[in-house]
């Protein structure tokens, strides 16, 4: 299973967090700036693998070993935390899948993408990631599954529904039943009138 | 609302409208408009310093906080992304939990969608708001919107709690069966998540996995497995159930090999990798130990092996779960070759992840073959050398595992380098298994003697203790001509370093030893100076007053100059000095030790002599297979557990308690002995093999003990009670001790059969034998019930042994069974209890004879309790092996 999927820059600045088993906020902040420290130090020549120490948080609230997989590309690091029940080299390919799928969505995604839209890439890890096991790998799949989510939530906030429904709604607030009797009243009242 | 005023005789329609855009204006508009989650990352991003960055974001939680309260705010959507953001910062946001609950139950797509998202990273079971959002749950997964039933699935799947998995476990069988992929799929992988937190939930999803394989869509086909291996992994039935998809496991997995392109699945060329690897993964469960099912899946997985590419890493994700699983289950001899050449293929590759799998999985087929690992060996150290943490670790696991008789000069050779440069933390465990590597294979005295000193060398002060004390111990029980010559080695190495702190206990220790036998002897050669008298005594002064020395070298030092004065012919009054001074020292054991040592040069000058001889030469007692080659440790070797390396100076009882341990003890005692795998080369798992034999095997069915029990006729019927715990197995020494249990003997030496014990009630984890009346022993004592054994001898014909239980708690235990059995050499009779009800505070009493066959046999006793409190039957087993002397 996966346990957590983090992704931050080389300075440690967290820009994804999803933890899949519960951890307090102050643990969820001390795993990251952890795995950020033992990953800082590794160069880009090791391998992508690395166990973590027995005395993690996240090592001692698992009954396996942990490790985390993770690649560097540019300023971001994407790591997965996982157990022993995911196959090491395959949660690699999973990450380029992840990685690849963010790329697509964003046209040429960086850091800055994942800054602003951290919303939304929750919502595409959700496409590929469900409650720490893998739901999809197609990544073609997982596009149009996100931007058809993407498509009804434009739908229904698009500015023209926001005013044509906040329009309704106050139509309904003007108590219309009553506005109409006095509108009934207007001949009455137009009699009255002198020009 | 806007007619607030009465009627207005000026009304026209130019009012009409007016009053209407000033509604709307006003419902949107009720508050300024919060700012947007862009300008917030902008603002905290602009924060220059984490005081700055707090004060953004305390001013923003505080906003945030002041629209929650206002009710059907339209920006409740964006405040609470600026939340998620915070959050991720991790600034807490919990307030934010019942807006979340609001906007999952809001009819919109768009609400959810944010709601269930802050669901996920804001909730979590142990706060009472989640059971809240059960009912919006299952009202979404009913939904007609697939997206929106998606989203509930995946919400449920981060944060079921047990009670909401109960209620909700129907929702997602019916769901699982969905025709729509998209939602099927997410339900499985929800009922996976909902048996992880209630396994007794497992029946309902049975059936509804039938189908799952027949599958085309793959997102469904890589859930249902995953679903499938959790069920196996959960119980052995399922287990057996699930043996027969093992041929449509195979025929998925030829397809995918077969299918050829296909653009919907390739990556870099290859069929569905992860597909292919949950496959595998469920494979190996499946054919584990299982050698119809291995059968079944050794073309498929030949296959697999000979036709994956493997240029890139998508290949060599397949090729690796192959091996690991043909490696797991019974295959074929060939398909085993291939899969180590494979690794070793693997282990020259220039990738260094591949390098990384290579090493770790070697590491775990070092016990199926190892002859086929060695052949890799150069390559493994050759590792050790890589500048990767990672690859290091894995090499250094798996190069211990590989020392054996033939190349432990070779290897200790290379470790012994590796072990100079190693980062601090491969150190502590690199030295140990050093230690315990040398002590199993060392060829010879003199070799071993010199690994033990330059581990000591190489590790510095990073050696755990058990090094400093096996090396002593090694070094007492060496020849005297071999405690010269290592004396000698410390001796110089002390020369050179002195802040080295266990090396130098280690060397203290020797010249307190053996001082004399470097002292004067004019054929011993020295590196260094040679040592006098004086220069010797110089040094232990410069030791003990030196900042650099901490309090435990000290220690050492000063016993050994106090040992020193009885075996230089010169200077002891020098060493008087020394001592006397430590009278007053600040450190209170040390000043303790000036003081007492200070006696034996005054008033008790005439027992310093003897106080202060030589020690005798201890026993080693760990794994002592040295060059054993697998047969020998079949034949009861002794082996023991880190644990009790306390040094205990009296041989004979000592390897007599040990081996009573292990014919009582766990065999886990071993797996635990190091927390290298060490015990990973073949010798090791046979010898535990072999004891899980020797407990395991309770032979019902012969008659040597008889047994009178008048309560429980019907219980006896079924249940064994004549069993015998130790199978007479050939291997078996049954340790021929009479020192501890001395059947015929006097009830003399008690003291120090009671001194052996101590050990062993440590291991029994029971308070055994501390008290100091040897007759009557508490042998059972858990959850308020204590049983109590009063033997005594009757007319040296058999041993009387009066159990009694006391029941201490405020239950009452009732159909209250006891039951014994002992090793075949003896013979028991036991009478009928004095009841069968255990009231409060209440006894029974039951009597028991043993007749012993071999007069050298020792009493050991295996005892079930069976008894029914609160109407629970429980079952509780006790050994008893410390019977006093009678």
């Amino acid at each position: 299973m996966i346990n957590a999927i983090l992704v931050f820059n080389n300075y440690g600045k967290p820009r994804l967090s999803r933890f899949y088993q519960y951890f307090t906020i102050e643990e969820q902040q001390q795993i990251i700036s952890e795995t950020f420290h033992l990953l800082s130090k590794r160069d880009d020549q090791t391998c992508n693998f690395l166990e973590l120490p027995s005395t993690s948080i996240i090592c001692m609230r698992s009954t396996e070993n942990c490790k985390l997989i993770y690649r560097h590309y540019a300023t971001l690091f994407f790591v997965f935390c996982v157990d022993a029940a995911e196959s090491e080299l395959g949660i690699l390919d999973l990450i380029q899948v992840f990685v690849e799928s963010l790329d697509r969505s964003f046209s040429n995604v960086c850091e800055l993408d994942l800054i602003f839209n951290s919303d939304a890439i929750n919502y595409l890890l959700d496409e590929i990631v469900m409650s720490g096991l893998v739901i999809e790998t197609n990544i073609n799949n997982i596009i149009s599954r996100f931007e058809e989510q993407n498509r009804i939530a434009k739908v229904e906030t698009s500015p023209a529904s926001v005013k044509a429904t906040s329009a309704v709604s106050a139509i309904k607030n003007m108590n219309l039943p009553q506005l109409r009797d006095r509108v009934k009243d207007l001949p009455n009242t137009f009699k009255d009138l002198k020009f | 609302m806007n007619t607030d005023s009465g009627f207005n005789p000026g009304l026209n329609m130019a009012t009409i409208r007016q009053a209407i855009n000033e509604t709307i204006e006003r419902g949107i508009m009720r508050m300024p408009t919060p700012t947007r989650l862009r300008d917030l990352i902008r603002q905290i991003r602009a924060a220059k310093t984490q005081a700055e960055e707090r004060a953004v974001v305390n001013r923003e939680c505080a906003y945030i906080r002041s629209t929650f309260r206002e009710e059907d705010s339209v920006w409740r959507c964006r405040n609470i992304a600026k939340l998620f953001y915070i959050h991720m910062l991790g600034y807490p946001a919990h307030f934010g939990q019942l807006e979340c609950l609001k906007l999952i139950a809001s009819p919109k797509f768009t609400d959810k969608r944010i709601g269930y998202l802050g669901a996920m990273l804001l909730l979590d079971e142990r706060q009472d708001v989640h059971l809240l959002i059960t009912n919006c749950l299952k009202n979404d997964l009913n939904s007609p919107t697939q997206f929106v039933v998606g989203l509930a699935l995946c919400t449920l799947g981060a944060i079921a709690s047990p009670e909401m998995a109960r209620d909700l476990a129907g929702e997602i069988e019916k769901l699982m069966k969905s025709p729509n992929a998209y939602i099927r799929k997410k339900a499985i992988l929800c009922a996976f998540r909902i048996i992880r937190r209630v396994p007794e939930l497992m029946e309902i999803f049975l059936p509804a996995t039938r189908s799952l394989l027949n599958e085309k869509n793959h997102g469904i086909l890589i859930t249902g497995v995953t679903l499938i291996t959790e069920m196996c992994e959960n119980s052995p039935d399922t287990l057996n159930h699930f043996k027969k998809i093992v041929p449509n496991l195979v025929r998925i997995l030829k397809n995918l090999i077969l299918a050829g392109y296909s653009p919907e699945h390739d990556v870099s060329g290859v069929s569905d990798p992860f597909l292919q690897v949950k496959i595998l993964r469920l494979l190996r469960i499946l054919g584990r130990n299982d050698p119809e099912a291995s059968e079944a899946m050794n073309d498929i997985l030949a296959q697999v092996a000979t036709n994956t590419e493997t240029s890139k890493n998508v290949g060599n994700t397949i090729l690796y779960e192959t091996v690991l699983t043909i490696m797991d289950i019974k295959s074929e001899g060939g398909l085993r070759v291939l899969a180590v050449n494979i690794l070793g293929r693997f282990l020259l590759n220039n990738d260094k992840n591949i390098r990384y799998i290579a090493l770790h999985t070697l590491l775990k087929t070092v016990n199926v073959d190892i002859s086929a690992v060695q052949r890799h060996r150069s390559t493994i150290l050759e590792c050790l050398k890589d500048p990767d943490v990672t690859i290091r670790k894995r090499a250094i696991e798996l190069s211990f595992a590989l020392v054996n008789a033939q190349n432990i000069r070779a290897m200790a050779k290379e470790l012994l380098i590796f072990l100079e440069k190693a980062d601090p933390e491969f150190k502590a465990q690199c030295s140990s298994s050093m230690v315990l590597s040398a002590e199993r294979y060392a060829p010879t005295i003199r070799w071993h003697l010199d690994t033990l000193l330059s581990v000591l060398i190489a590790a510095g002060n990073y050696v755990r203790d058990d090094v400093t004390s096996s090396t002593i111990q090694m070094i007492s029980s060496s020849p005297a001509n071999e405690q010269t010559y290592i004396t000698v080695k410390f001796w110089d190495a002390i020369q050179e370093t002195q802040d080295n702190q266990p090396l130098l206990q280690v060397a203290v220790w020797c010249i307190g030893e053996y001082g004399d036998q470097i002292l004067y002897d004019s054929e011993l050669e020295f590196t260094n100076e040679r040592p006098t008298e004086s220069t010797i005594i110089d040094l232990y002064n410069k030791l003990l007053w030196s900042n650099q020395v901490n309090t435990v070298s000290k220690q050492y030092s000063l016993v050994s100059l106090a040992k020193l004065s009885t075996r230089i012919k010169n200077g002891q009054n020098n060493i008087k000095e020394i001592i006397e001074m430590f009278g007053s020292h600040l450190n209170i054991d040390l000043q303790q030790r000036g003081v007492e040592f200070t006696q034996l040069f005054g008033p008790y000058k005439h027992l310093r002599e003897s106080l202060l001889e030589k020690m005798p030469a201890m026993t080693i007692n760990r794994i002592n297979g040295a060059n054993s080659n697998g047969e020998m440790i079949g034949e009861g070797e002794v082996i023991r557990s880190n644990s009790s390396d306390k040094v205990v100076n009296n041989g004979n009882i000592r390897s007599n308690t040990d081996t009573l341990l292990d014919l009582l003890g766990s065999g886990d005692d071993i797996i635990s002995s190091s927390s290298f795998t060490i015990p990973t080369s073949t010798p090791a798992p046979a010898a535990t093999n072999n004891l899980l034999d020797l407990l395991g095997d309770i032979d019902l069915g012969a008659p040597t003990i008889s047994v009178n029990n008048n309560n429980n006729n019907n219980n006896s019927a079924t249940s064994p009670i004549t069993m015998s715990i130790l199978d007479d197995n050939e291997n078996t020494k049954i340790p021929d001790v009479t020192t501890m249990f001395n059947i015929n003997g006097s009830s003399g030496g008690n003291a120090q059969a009671n001194n052996s014990n101590y050990d062993l009630g440590d291991f029994l984890s029971s308070p055994t034998l501390h008290n100091t009346s040897a007759k009557i022993i508490t042998v059972f004592d858990k959850n308020d019930l204590v049983i109590t054994f009063a033997t005594s001898r009757h007319n040296d014909d058999y041993i009387e042994v009066l159990m009694s239980t006391t029941n201490n708690s405020m239950d009452t235990l009732e159909q209250y069974l006891f039951q014994a059995a002992v090793p075949k050499s003896f013979q028991l009779q036991m009478m009928s209890p004095t009841g069968s009800v255990l009231l409060p505070g209440g006894v029974i009493t039951q009597e028991m004879r043993v007749r012993s066959n071999s007069p050298s046999a020792v009493l050991r006793m295996k005892l079930r309790i069976s008894f029914v409190c609160n109407g629970n039957p429980i079952l509780e087993q006790a050994e008893v092996s410390n019977f006093p002397d009678v």
